[in-house]
């Protein structure tokens, strides 16, 4: 699978996006290395799905650039540029009419190379039986619906996969299975990955490095252990704080028992 | 009933033009509907636009939209130069499809705008251009509610349709305005039930399609729609012209105008033409539907061209007035007036003779002192012709009020004393029936009303036709003309107009 030449790096080049007067995100730089497995936090509208979709130009920055292995990524047509970007999000999004193989087909169906046999590939990637392919979306649970979603991104294999609250949705078991599995498919497939969650115990899990965002700028930027050495500042103290308290009662509780 | 399986018999090749009309409404309504929703999805102003006007057309009423085409069509086709036909099947297509446009719109801009935002974005975020979007995903997705839309555009297509008879396309509602003139009830119903049939099997077929579509059922949708191309074939076959070229014959809306239509076409199928009916023109474009070619055959009144298409005020004598009229139609695209057929059906002043009496009126200048008090009946058009503006101004009549109605209800509405005065007709054979007083017109105010057989100019040197025709030259009395009249207008043993015609043809001795 993985095709040798390395994932893609990412430069956020002093991006910032406002709507009219607010801005969702405020002059961010950042240098993403490439084959690192990202995830952004923060609270609810602190900016991370804006700074999300610069990068595959779902929306263009009022100011600044993002540069994939130092191309601006404006310097293509953006329906190209999507192409090769992998995108998932929570509301799924599956196309209700085309069913599930034509669904994971799609990508490669626009780019004017349809292939049946990367169809029962990608099943196989993300444990789904092959007799799924010919269901419609609507047949399939929750759970099974985001896996065709991550097969759907992945199957023209772009090299860089960015997952928008991808699991959010999900019951905690599904939620924990998927987010191991795409964890393994980054590993697998050579990925640079950026994953958008508000939960933090699933970003110091998943990811290596740690991005905190708030009011549309980056507060804290660290790797998982160092977040729970709560040496990243006061507002990733904060999300990490939640976590780390649980942890606590449950191994609390389990020693009791 | 022999009545109603006579009615039944008219249907099919009414029901044929009907659905054509329809159909060609729907599919142009949509033609012109698919580029302004592509529009407004990218542009929504654009799309609010759109819909606030094919609103803002909805509620014009659907008879009035008609009528709106023929001036408008008129005034183009001047200005190309061209002979568009400003009667018939182009205004009532054009009238229709405005009609279709609205659910149409409404139905795919809504379906457009109410997709799910998450599956636009995943089209967007895997890379679709705007038109693969459009392709794969919107358009797949609004299609059902966008034929649910046509749908509601067939009903309300096959149902306005019955008023393209009003300006001279053959229709369902030839049946329907034929019988309520006649009070022919099974006429009506004929026409009704068969444009409600049409209607649902329409919205059944297309109920089809839109069930194979939601459910991407490929059978059902295919089904339907090889049905109805089947259906529009079988009618356009019916409808081709076979052999010799159709008379068409048209008639205005009242019995009289039937019954003569009717005489003058059974002695063009004696001499083997092929003949069809135009009925329920308005008095205001058939005339001109005869200088266009639209109507090749048919009778109008000395005094209704005088005043509405000559404009003329003045008053002649009834031959110098038919002479003049002759010279004149010939200058109207090569018209001719064959014949006056020898009754006048004159605008007449008719009250209860109780009433008159006791008012101590006799005649029109009578009517002046007493008019305040007075209610007038009149038809539908009366109190806009020019007749009756000459009329009021030379006797100075004011009434009380003015109150138009359909030509049966006027009648009913003297007798019951809700008019006191009613504009009739010389001809109408409820006058001698009801023994109403007619006001006599001492000033000449009223011009005279000779019935007049015209021809249009394609056919005015055609000598077979004419000499089928001459017989009727003067043959028709008055008297004739009210019984024939009085046997369609009667609330009691009513005959068609058809059945009228034969009988006045053994009347007149031509038969
Ligand atoms: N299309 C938009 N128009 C106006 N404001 C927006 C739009 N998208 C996002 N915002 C605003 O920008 C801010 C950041 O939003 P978002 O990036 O979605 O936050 P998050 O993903 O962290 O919850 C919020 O205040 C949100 O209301
Ligand atoms: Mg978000």
């Amino acid at each position: 699978m993985h095709n040798g030449c390395m994932p893609p790096a990412i430069t956020f080049d002093a991006v910032s996006k406002l709507y009219g007067e607010a801005a969702a995100v405020r002059s961010v730089s950042l240098e993403i290395a490439s084959g690192s497995f990202i995830a952004l936090v923060g609270s609810s509208g602190s900016g991370k799905s804006t700074l999300l979709k610069t990068i595959n130009r779902l929306v263009p920055p009022s100011a600044g650039r993002v540069l994939l292995d130092g191309v601006d990524v404006a310097a293509q047509p953006s329906a190209l540029l999507r192409r090769s970007i992998g995108y998932v999000f929570q509301n799924i999004g599956l196309f209700p009419h085309l069913t599930v193989g034509r669904n994971i087909g799609i990508g490669l169906e626009l780019a004017g190379r349809p292939d049946p046999a990367r169809v029962a590939e990608m099943l196989d990637l993300v444990d789904l039986p092959h007799g799924i392919a010919t269901r419609l979306p609507a047949e399939l649970s929750g759970g099974q619906q985001q896996r065709v979603g991550v097969a759907r991104a992945l199957a023209p294999g772009p090299r860089l996969l960015l997952m928008d609250e991808p699991f959010g949705a999900l019951d905690p078991i599904t939620r924990d299975a998927l987010g191991r599995k795409v964890r393994d498919l980054h590993e697998r497939l050579g990925l640079t990955t950026i994953m958008v969650t508000h939960d933090m115990a699933e970003a110091l899990l998943l990811a290596s490095r740690v991005l905190v965002m708030a009011k549309g700028g980056i507060v804290a930027d660290a790797t998982p252990a160092d977040l729970l050495a709560g040496k990243a500042g006061p507002e990733a103290e904060a999300l990490v704080a939640v976590p780390r308290e649980q942890m606590r009662r449950l191994m609390a509780l389990d020693r009791e028992a | 009933m022999s009545g109603f399986e006579a009615a039944l018999g008219r249907v099919p090749l009414l029901l044929a033009q009907h659905f054509l009309l329809s159909a060609a409404a729907i599919a142009l309504g949509l033609a012109f509907s698919l580029p302004l929703i592509l529009v407004s999805v990218r542009r929504p102003a654009i799309g609010r636009l759109a819909l606030a006007l094919a609103g803002l057309v909805q509620t014009i009423p659907a008879l009035a939209l008609l009528a709106l085409f023929y001036p408008l069509l008129l005034l183009f086709s001047a200005t190309v130069g061209g002979r568009l036909p400003a009667l018939g099947f182009l205004p009532s297509l054009l009238a229709l499809t405005l009609y279709a446009v609205l659910p149409i719109l409404r139905n795919g801009v809504t379906g457009l705008a109410g997709l799910d935002p998450a599956v636009i974005e995943a089209a967007e975020g895997m890379g679709m251009t705007s038109w693969q979007k459009l392709r794969l995903v919107e358009a797949p997705l609004a299609l059902p509610m966008l034929m649910a839309g046509i749908r509601t555009a067939a009903v309300w297509t096959v149902g306005a349709a019955t008023l393209a008879t009003t300006v001279g396309q053959a229709s369902l509602g030839d049946l329907i305005f034929a019988g309520l003139q006649t009070q022919d009830w099974a006429l009506v119903l004929a026409g009704c039930l068969a444009a409600a049939a049409l209607a649902m099997t329409m919205d059944g077929l297309l109920g089809w399609v839109e069930h194979g579509l939601r459910h991407r059922k490929r059978r059902p949708a295919l089904t339907a729609a090889v049905v109805i191309v089947a259906a529009l074939l079988l009618s356009a076959v019916a409808l081709w012209p076979r052999g010799e070229r159709t008379i068409v014959i048209g008639a205005k809306n009242f019995s009289e105008q039937f019954i003569l239509a009717r005489l003058i076409g059974h002695r063009l199928e004696r001499a083997g033409y092929r003949v069809e009916y135009r009925e329920g023109l308005g008095s205001a474009v058939i005339f001109s539907a005869l200088q266009s070619g639209d109507v090749d055959l048919y009778v109008d009144y000395a005094g209704t061209l005088w005043g509405s298409e000559m404009r003329r005020h003045d008053r002649l004598p009834r031959a110098a007035m038919i002479a003049a009229i002759g010279d004149w139609a010939r200058r109207q695209n090569g018209v001719r007036l064959l014949a006056p057929l020898g009754f006048e059906n004159a605008y007449a002043f008719a009250m209860q003779p109780a009433r008159a009496r006791s008012l101590g009126v006799a005649s029109l200048a009578d009517l002046t002192r007493v008019a305040p008090r007075l209610t007038l009946g009149s038809d539908l058009e009366f109190l806009d012709r020019p007749e009756w503006r000459d009329v009021r101004d030379s006797y100075g009549l004011r009434f009380a009020t003015t109150q138009p109605y359909a030509p049966t209800f006027l009648y009913r509405a003297l007798g019951s004393g809700r008019a006191d005065v009613i504009s009739a007709f010389s001809s109408d054979g409820r006058i001698a029936a009801d023994r109403l007083t007619l006001l006599t017109d001492p000033r000449g105010a009223i011009p005279g009303y000779d019935a007049l057989l015209l021809v249009d100019g394609a056919h005015a040197g055609d000598t077979r036709l004419t000499d089928a025709l001459a017989p009727l030259a003067r043959r028709i009395s008055l008297s004739a003309m009210q019984e024939a009249n009085y046997r369609v207008d009667r609330d009691a043993a009513k005959q068609s107009p058809d059945a009228a015609a034969r009988w006045l043809a053994r009347r007149i001795g031509l038969e």
